[in-house]
């Protein structure tokens, strides 16, 4: 019997599920393999139980609260697919205004008027049995996943810096170059795709297991930028997990 | 006609984010027809306070992903007007292989994998792998080399790496630019020509519909424009950038999580049907034959056709890239550094076309080149009015239709417009009471 597989998007900009429809060379292979119950962006179904619910976003709002639970009670394995979804990403900047404050940019007078939720990982609501990092996830990380959950096997899991994919790709350091970058301290398996392509890494993947917080800090500072500028640089994809 | 209709369809599927249709009617009488949009928030101007120069495209690229580089360079548009960094003529003509990739992939996303479904009479476009796979094989063809320009030039299709305020951190080689124009032209043109005698074919389930309106896109003297330009309203003509305010003019309804907006009538469109209406006296041949094979006449006022107008867009990106990539390579391609240094702080201006309509992002810097303040307004919000407008329009003119075949026919009207909800609630977050 093939895993009947659904997809559900929470607070995010749902690249990562455009990530898949661009998957065009093996699409068609893909669903050789799975039964597709549930993929709103894509199609009507809908279904009431899942082998494998992959989910997309962050938790912000009342109404997600009930519906991943909803979800996690109808799913065998659940994955939490991109940053959104693995540690609240982008959107968790929100948190570290005060909420009031976050309001009134958006509502001025009327910001009492509208509830809201921290911006928050799957796993701080339900449980969760896997992780694909990055925003976007990278199509390869889907894939593995993917395949080795389809064949029962355990997924590949990433312990080291994105620094050690770089090197294999002979990049020069940025920081030779004048910029300051997160590889030392971001999850790697993303083949370092930003410093190959001349940009700074931005820590996507969220931190190592045991990520040196403080030294990242002063390698940073020592090339030209503020404390205040570094903090800032560090919290864009960590911003609920990094206390500083 | 005293009858009574209510109709609630729960996240519409097949469009970007979550929306629901709300038709209410008693006794004949229409009291409710509109789309609720119910995406929760995530508040992009909050989070981009304080934010470097560095940073905010990576941000806002972060709002949608379908859209993301035209966010993006919406975006860096915007900071190199507040900094004053003059970019290259190279960079404008990446940028605009970049748009065009990004176009060609959004539209043809849009047309096979969202609308045909609907005018085939299939739930999504997996049943059509079935029955129309050549169809299927085509798009995604398509759709492959569309995004190979986006993975070649920018690093990545979703969430684009090398585009940087004044510059790229990455220059494409001679030898991937001609890889690119090779496929463009042995692969995609003869599948873009197919496609348009696909959508020939289906253009009889089209519903005719007609409600005209205001049309708003950008305009540009020198070409059809996508990359730059100044806005232009098909009532009453040009009016610059930095007056966008003065069109948008946003303003909140209960029943959506997105601001609504209104310039010289009550609603107005914008999108791919805008851009035809507006601008196609700048389109090329090729574009122009494929508009005229599939029925597309010069101020067209029917919002279906927006899909059509779409798969005449593909071709003119098609044939446009193989003129910008032989341009580039002419002029010798440059291995140049993104001009990041600043010559003032303060607020800019930026606006783009992207697949769905035209973009507004205005930022304020201080003097350190971090954000004071922040606004985007996204295509789907200004277009949410006008789709309720013709909703009011329509469900009185179909009302003898069976219930399934009314909803049926809402549905296709927003899927025409491709909305982007997750971009249209950027900001705003009512509550939505069922
Ligand atoms: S992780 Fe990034 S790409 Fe994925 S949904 Fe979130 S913002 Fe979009
Ligand atoms: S460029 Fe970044 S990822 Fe590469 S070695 Fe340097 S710090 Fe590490």
């Amino acid at each position: 019997m093939k895993p009947k597989v659904a997809f559900f998007d929470f607070t995010s900009c749902e690249g990562c599920q455009l990530n898949k429809l661009n998957l065009e060379n093996d699409l068609l292979d893909i669903l050789k393999h799975i039964d597709l119950v549930e993929f709103r962006e894509a199609m009507d179904d809908k279904a009431d139980f899942y082998d494998i619910a992959f989910i997309e976003g962050s938790i912000s709002s009342p109404s997600c609260v009930e519906r991943i639970h909803d979800i996690r009670r109808r799913s065998k394995i659940l994955v939490a697919l991109g940053a959104c979804a693995v540690n609240g990403g982008v959107n968790a900047m929100k948190n570290l205004h005060p909420i009031d404050e976050v309001r009134e940019t958006v509502y001025k007078e009327d910001k009492y008027l509208f509830a809201t939720l921290p911006a928050m990982a799957v796993s701080a609501i339900v449980k969760v049995d896997y992780e694909v990092h990055g925003c976007p996830m990278t199509q390869q990380d889907f894939l593995k996943l993917l395949i080795a959950l389809v064949l029962g096997k355990e997924p590949p899991k990433y312990g080291s810096p994105v620094c050690v994919e770089c090197k294999l790709n002979e990049n020069e350091c940025l920081y030779n170059r004048g910029m300051v970058c997160l590889g030392p301290i971001t999850r790697g398996g993303c083949d370092a795709i930003c410093p190959s392509f001349g940009q700074f890494c931005t820590g996507c993947r969220g931190l190592l297991d045991d990520p040196n917080l403080d030294g990242m800090l002063e390698v940073m500072t020592s090339h030209g930028i503020s404390l205040d500028e570094a903090k800032k640089r560090m919290l864009l994809y960590n911003a609920n997990e990094v206390q500083l | 006609m005293s009858r009574d209709l209510n109709i609630k369809v729960h996240h519409l599927t097949r469009v970007e984010g979550h929306g629901n249709i709300v038709v209410n009617m008693k006794d004949g009488v229409l009291e409710k027809a509109h789309l609720s949009i119910v995406e929760p928030p995530r508040f992009f101007e909050a989070m981009l306070k304080g934010r470097s120069f560095h940073e905010a495209a990576i941000i806002t690229s972060r709002i949608c992903g379908i859209c993301s580089l035209g966010h993006q360079l919406t975006s860096l548009v915007t900071t190199e007007d507040a900094l004053g960094l003059e970019i290259s003529e190279q960079t404008r003509l990446l940028r605009k292989l970049l748009v065009h990739g990004a176009t060609m992939q959004s539209n043809i996303l849009h047309a096979y994998f969202l609308a045909a479904p609907d005018l085939l009479g299939a739930g999504s476009v997996f049943p059509l792998i079935a029955t129309h796979k050549d169809v299927v094989l085509r798009a995604l063809r398509m759709k492959r080399v569309a995004n190979d320009i986006g993975d070649i030039v920018s690093g990545r299709a979703v969430h684009p790496i090398t585009p940087v305020p004044g510059g790229f951190t990455r220059i494409p080689e001679k030898a991937e630019l001609l890889e690119i124009k090779r496929k463009l032209l042995e692969e995609t043109l003869p599948d873009g020509l197919e496609t348009v005698k696909t959508m020939q074919a289906l253009a009889g389930a089209i519903p005719q519909f007609e409600r005209e309106t205001e049309y708003i896109s950008l305009k540009n003297a020198d070409e059809y424009a996508l990359y730059e330009g100044a806005i232009f309203s098909s009532d009453s003509g040009s009016i610059p950038v930095k007056d966008y305010l003065d069109v948008t003019n946003e303003f909140v309804v209960d029943h959506s999580t997105s601001k609504h907006a209104r310039y010289n009538r009550n609603s107005y469109f914008v999108g791919a049907l805008a851009r035809w209406n507006n601008n196609h006296a700048q389109l090329g041949e090729e574009a122009l034959a494929a508009a005229e094979a599939m029925g597309l006449k010069p101020n067209c006022y029917n919002p279906y056709m927006n899909t059509i107008a779409q798969v005449v867009e593909v071709v003119h990106c098609v044939v446009d890239s193989v003129r910008i990539i032989d341009t580039l390579i002419a002029n010798g391609l440059k291995n140049e550094k993104p001009n990041q240094t600043p010559t003032r702080y303060g607020r800019g201006f930026g606006s783009n076309e992207v697949p769905r309509g035209i973009l507004f992002h205005d930022y304020t810097y201080d003097n350190k080149g971090n954000i004071i303040q922040a606004n985007c307004v996204i295509p789907t919000g200004q277009n949410l009015a006008n789709i309720d407008n013709d909703m009011l329009k329509l469900v009185p003119e179909i009302i003898n239709k069976s219930k399934e075949e009314i909803t049926l026919n809402l549905e296709m009207l927003v899927r025409a417009y491709d909305p982007c909800i997750s971009c249209s609630v950027h900001m705003l977050e009512v509550d939505f009471i069922e």
